[in-house]
């Protein structure tokens, strides 16, 4: 019965093992929140990978630059995220064997990453990421998020993972042209700590990076300050004493 | 003679009888039907001197909004008011039967009810059900021992809160509290935050809508502000309204009175059934 089963399945994809494709993420890393201010690109991170529920890695950076003029920012599968820094690699490497004073911007990373992500997604194998690229050139900045099925666009301010719930309705109320430095870390942290109170595999340790003109900087992670004092948690009992 | 089980007469309330069938089903590999979520935004959250309790208005059978502006406040008791989400029939009935409860122990003793007695006629009667009763509170109140406010989940788990949310739109609305709760509110900046909660649900989440219904609740007093904010008016409206092309023509008119039709006979016997 077993082995009808299996045939069957091989027979309908095709495919030599399934164990070559990837049917759940493992080691997982929760959202990414960018917007774009004055200067250029804003995205922010904490550093948790998790294994299922657990929260086995603390200093996963999962904001990384990409050649001259675009940042990456990754949720879901840490090693296809690191397959795909490879990728990226491999493309920047290229472009800058041709030397000749063009390099490749934002709006064309986040083309390729478009194309990888669908092509793979359309062999039944996809890399189980939502990405963001945010990146500045030429005076133009550019925002965009690709998922892992290859849905593509571009915003003013996107959201990965519990940040499309959590985030997106703070920055839809928030967000405003021409934001100043100081005015654009405020409203990231103000989603990340309201992340950090409601998604359970977000951790207290974030790094929040900055693209301008000028090029890339990746904070030293930080931690947010959060308030449990509430009277209400203080005791909660308090009119029906043994309840709950 | 073969023995022959009486049917027992159903003794009222949910029959398990098919618990068995479904859960093979589910063991071969059928989906078990879908429930309709009803699709809210419902918040409370603790001021100063009471409780403010807040919805949207959106009622939807599956991708249809059915009703544009349901009320999702039901009352509980002079003092207590609780909000809905789920399943709509099951948050009326419950509430109200709570309500009647409630009503039936103030003349019994005489005082004024208290939220947690509420608390725990709800939690009882939902997890006596185990989550089939697919109603998810929000409940607020003040009484003697001041303003509480609690959240309670269909399987019969409660929370006390200062600040609450529930419904498809809760994340939404509880990125707005999170961010901008503090204690001490006022009333009028407690409203703010109430309505900006419900319109961050009702403008990020598909399944809330329409207007802002708030309730506000203080020691001896609460208002009941239905339909606070109406972010979503009917923004193309005929001037002309309608009328109708052709008018029905009145032939004949003939009116018959039917009064002295029908013959009252005075006492005698009561008729036969």
């Amino acid at each position: 019965m077993e082995s009808n089963q299996s045939n069957l399945h091989n027979s309908l994809l095709a495919s030599e093992a399934d164990s070559q494709r990837t049917l759940y993420p493992y080691v997982t890393g929760t959202s990414v929140v960018a917007i774009k201010y004055k200067d250029g690109i804003l995205m922010a991170s904490d550093m948790g990978g998790s294994y299922g529920s657990t929260l086995r890695y603390k200093s996963v950076e999962r904001i990384k630059p990409v050649g001259k003029h675009s940042l990456l920012g990754a949720s879901g599968e840490i090693s296809d995220f690191q397959e795909i820094l490879r990728y990226l690699d491999e493309l920047i490497l290229y472009d800058n064997m041709w030397d000749d004073g063009n390099s490749l911007g934002p709006k064309e990373v986040h083309s390729y990453l478009t194309r990888v992500m669908y092509n793979r997604r359309n062999k039944f194998n996809p890399l189980w990421n939502s990405l963001i690229l945010g990146g500045v050139k030429n005076g133009h900045k550019y925002l965009g998020m690709v998922s892992m099925i290859g849905v593509n666009f571009e915003d003013d301010h996107v959201a990965t993972g519990f940040g499309n719930h959590l985030a997106r309705p703070i920055l839809r109320d928030e967000w405003h042209e021409n934001l100043s430095f100081e005015d654009g870390v405020k409203l990231l942290e103000k989603c990340m700590r309201v992340l950090l109170y409601r998604d359970r595999s977000a951790i207290n340790k974030l790094q929040i990076a900055k693209i301008t003109e000028e090029g890339v900087t990746v904070s030293q992670p930080y931690s947010l300050k959060t308030f449990w004092g509430f009277s209400a948690f203080q005791n909660p009992t308090v009119g029906a004493e043994g309840s709950w | 003679m073969s023995q022959v089980a009486v049917e027992a007469p159903p003794k009222g309330g949910f029959s398990f009888d098919l618990c068995r069938r479904n859960g093979m089903l589910s063991k071969k590999g059928v989906p078990p039907p879908s429930y309709r979520k009803t699709g809210t935004t419902i918040v409370g959250l603790i001021f100063q001197d009471g409780v403010i309790l807040g919805a949207d208005t959106r009622a939807t059978e599956g991708p249809i909004v059915c009703d544009k502006n349901c009320e999702k406040i039901h009352y509980m008791a002079p003092n207590i008011y609780c909000c809905g989400a789920g399943t709509a029939a099951d948050t009326e009935a419950v509430t109200d039967m709570v309500s009647s409860q409630l009503q039936l122990h103030r003349y019994h003793t005489g005082r004024e009810s208290r939220v947690v007695t509420a608390l725990t006629l709800l939690k009882s009667h939902l997890f006596k059900y185990q989550g089939h009763v697919q109603a998810a509170l929000v409940l607020g109140g003040v009484d003697v021992n001041g303003p509480h406010l609690h959240t309670i989940y269909p399987h019969g788990s409660t929370d006390t809160l200062p600040f609450a949310t529930m419904g498809s739109g809760s994340l939404a609305a509880m990125s707005v509290f999170e961010s901008k709760y503090r204690e001490g509110l006022t009333k009028e900046e407690g409203i703010k935050l109430v309505c900006e909660a419900i319109c961050s649900g009702i403008f990020n989440d598909l399944g809330s809508g329409s207007n802002v219904d708030v309730c506000v609740i203080t020691k001896g007093q609460k208002e009941y502000l239905r339909n606070h904010q109406s972010p979503n008016p009917r923004t193309y409206v005929s001037s002309k309204g309608f009328s109708f092309p052709k008018k029905t023509e009145v032939l004949l008119t003939r009116i018959t009175p039917l009064k002295e039709m029908v013959e009252v006979i005075e006492g005698g016997d009561t008729m036969e059934e």
